[in-house]
């Protein structure tokens, strides 16, 4: 059962401090395990509601911006590193060579010139706290210019290896976590997006 | 591109002999509801104990160092549980520390326990390793294996890592296999070999005689992949007990020569970069000039069809142990067969086939204790245990049961293990009426391969017969 919004938590930070407000767990009484063929105990039952607070940190304006329908990524411009010019996406707050701080750069339009396939698979499974809806078409994107392969999901369309796809953006409604970024095949139309997204 | 220093790429070295004196392992099952992890843990001591006719006590006299595998602490909502099993093995007040790679913990806690070895700290240490992944709902389970991904980037898109690992054999399936029927075919034969081999194994969880036919029936877990391609979740517990020289040959009268090193690559598949592909010993660059020829869209390594952590570990390891040619110079081997198709990578990885060519090692029959075609012995056969997908796959006790698989076959006591009636009929298990020995007749050197994941983490582990050494210390 969903929680009502008296039962959720919320936190914000407020003067460098984590501030929690609402509630952070509902406590459930534990249940005896018994062996249903021999009578005797097994065991107990151990049930647990929890919410984490989890920082961002230095990627932080990359999920804040698929929020604006912008894609983040980042380059390392050290002249001094062997690795200079690399672009990284998933976005890498520093430079996996020369450890210097990366510059954070827009890079939605050429992601959405030159996004396309390099491996999917199609999966009917997922395990607790799913969000996505199924089947679940898992996809791996190849960017021009870029040295990573970006995981994400294809929402709209069949996927086929070197297919060009787009990224969308859930600009409505969003939940500040990667399912805000998806993509679809090349072509789709804007009334094909799942609710709350945007090209 | 990414590139190595030479100091990167040193061949790493022990500074005095190690020798693996026993082995020991649980029963292993799906679920054990009426038994604590403790207990499968105390099995697989008291077996190690057996095997050199010691009692546990007398065994543990000799102890000095404890290295304790244990990947999943969120599965058994108990930190610190590697103090608890060394508390329940009476080892305290001993120096101990958990170790934790994912689905290569088994061999990085022999790694670890190797070095301590090595470097003198200790004259005797125990590797034991176990993983309880029975105690919540199976969804649950799935979301608690996703978290071994990048929980910002990756778990929350699906929570299944099942997910992010498939998205490498597509690539492998297209690429080298050509979405071929054959390839097809030869993915279903490792199903088909490893749970057959897993019949002649007490401890063994999911036995079973099969057909081609069958595991291309069996239900899609995500294209190519169906349920019997799969490796199997388990419960149970192995240990391995390394020495020195002297303090081996106290507890056993052939203990065998231990080699072990580890790679790593990504914890992100996302991440990975371009680099030239590392050569193993039997490999010049000649092997790799026209791969993306005979293979269009293999340009990329490791891309998604290698694992680099793995050609790491063998490449360290196989300079240690002065192995020129796996397929040559090593009688038995275990490979991490996580999936069908991720076995295939690994020959490759590991070097029983060039890259592109890994199928070819299960059709030629190289991969059988005896070869379908021939009838003769198999040049190399591999996971004889039943590997991951007839044996078990207990994470933390993973590779340990491999390097005690290898281990029997050398020690020439494989029948030992697994023949004994009253075994079977402790484990609760039928032994088939046409149980067949296994043994590899003269096995002198072995590989077990500790992989992570969607390699993140590999270890190689190779065992020799001390008379049958490959290289002067
Ligand atoms: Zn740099």
């Amino acid at each position: 059962m969903p929680k009502t919004e008296n039962e959720k938590g919320f936190v914000d930070v407020v003067n460098g401090k984590y501030k929690p407000k609402g509630v952070f767990h509902i406590p459930e009484a534990n249940q005896p395990i018994f062996n249903k063929d021999t009578g005797k105990l097994a065991g107990i039952t151990n049930p647990r509601d929890m919410t984490y607070m989890h920082s961002y940190g230095g990627e932080a304006p990359f999920f804040e911006g698929l929020g604006k329908g912008k894609l983040m990524a980042t380059r390392c411009d050290n002249d001094k590193c062997d690795t200079k010019g690399s672009i990284y996406q998933p976005f890498r707050i520093y430079c996996p060579d020369c450890l210097r701080k990366n510059t954070i750069i827009d890079m939605t339009d050429l992601a959405k010139t030159t996004a396309k396939i390099y491996s999917y698979i199609i999966t009917h499974r997922s395990g607790a706290f799913n969000s996505l809806p199924k089947p679940i078409k898992f996809i791996n994107i190849e960017f021009e210019g870029v040295v990573t392969i970006l995981m994400s999901v294809l929402a709209v369309g069949e996927p086929e290896f070197d297919k060009k796809v787009v990224p969308i953006f859930n600009t409505k409604a969003p939940t500040y976590t990667i399912t805000d970024l998806r993509f679809v095949v090349e072509g789709t139309s804007e009334s094909e997006l799942p609710e709350d997204f945007t090209f | 591109m990414i590139k190595f220093s030479d100091r990167q790429l040193k061949i790493p070295k022990l500074m005095r002999p190690v020798y693996l004196a026993t082995v020991g392992m649980s029963k292993f099952d799906r679920a054990f509801p009426e038994t604590r992890t403790e207990e499968l843990c105390i099995q697989a001591f008291t077996a190690a104990a057996d095997f050199v006719n010691m009692t546990p006590s007398e065994l543990k006299q000799y102890i000095h160092t404890c290295y304790y595998g244990h990947f999943a602490d969120h599965f058994g909502d108990q930190l610190l549980g590697e103090s608890v099993i060394h508390d329940r093995l009476g080892l305290d007040p001993l120096g101990n520390i958990g170790v934790k790679t994912g689905g290569a913990t088994g061999g990085s806690t022999m790694w670890e326990a190797v070095k301590a070895v090595a470097s003198g700290y200790s004259d005797c240490t125990l590797a034991l390793g176990w993983e309880r992944m029975d105690e919540v709902p199976t969804d649950e389970g799935n979301h608690l294996i996703s978290a071994a991904a990048d929980k910002d980037w990756e778990t929350p898109l699906g929570h299944i890592y099942t997910g992010y690992y498939a998205v490498m054999a597509q690539r492998y399936w297209k690429i080298f296999g050509k979405e071929e029927d054959s390839f097809r075919d030869t993915m279903a034969e490792i199903a088909v070999k490893n749970r057959g081999y897993a019949r002649m194994n007490p401890h063994a969880q999911a036995p079973m005689k099969i057909t081609i036919e069958d595991v291309k029936n069996s239900p899609i877990v995500a294209y190519p992949l169906r349920a019997l391609d799969c490796c199997l979740m388990s419960v149970g517990s192995a240990c391995g007990i390394v020495c020195d020289e002297k303090t081996a040959y106290e507890i056993t009268n052939n203990p065998l020569r231990i080699y072990i090193a580890a790679g790593s690559h990504t914890l992100r598949v996302a991440d990975r970069r371009n680099m030239a592909i590392p050569l193993l010993p039997n490999e010049t660059p000649d092997t790799y000039k026209d791969l993306a020829k005979r293979f269009p869209g293999s340009d990329r390594y490791p891309g998604f069809t290698g694992f680099l952590a793995a050609r790491m570990a063998a490449y360290y390891a196989y300079g240690m142990a002065g192995i020129k040619d796996p397929i040559e110079d090593l009688d038995v081997i275990e490979l991490h067969d996580a999936f069908t198709i991720s076995d295939i990578q690994s020959y490759e990885d590991v070097g029983l086939r060039p890259y592109g060519e890994g199928r070819d090692y299960i059709e030629s029959g190289d991969a059988y204790l005896i070869n379908p075609q021939t009838k003769k012995p198999g040049k190399l056969p591999s996971n004889l245990s039943g590997g991951l997908i007839g044996c078990m796959h207990a994470v933390g006790a993973t590779g340990l049961m491999q390097i005690a698989e290898i281990g029997y076959h050398i020690w020439n006591r494989w029948d030992e293990i697994h023949e004994p009636q009253e075994k079977w009929d402790a484990f609760g298990r039928k032994k088939p009426d046409d149980w067949t020995s296994l043994q590899v007749k003269g096995a002198k050197r072995g590989l077990a391969i500790s992989h992570a994941g969607v390699g993140s983490h590999v270890t190689a582990a190779i065992l020799m017969d001390p008379k049958n050494l490959l290289k002067e210390d």
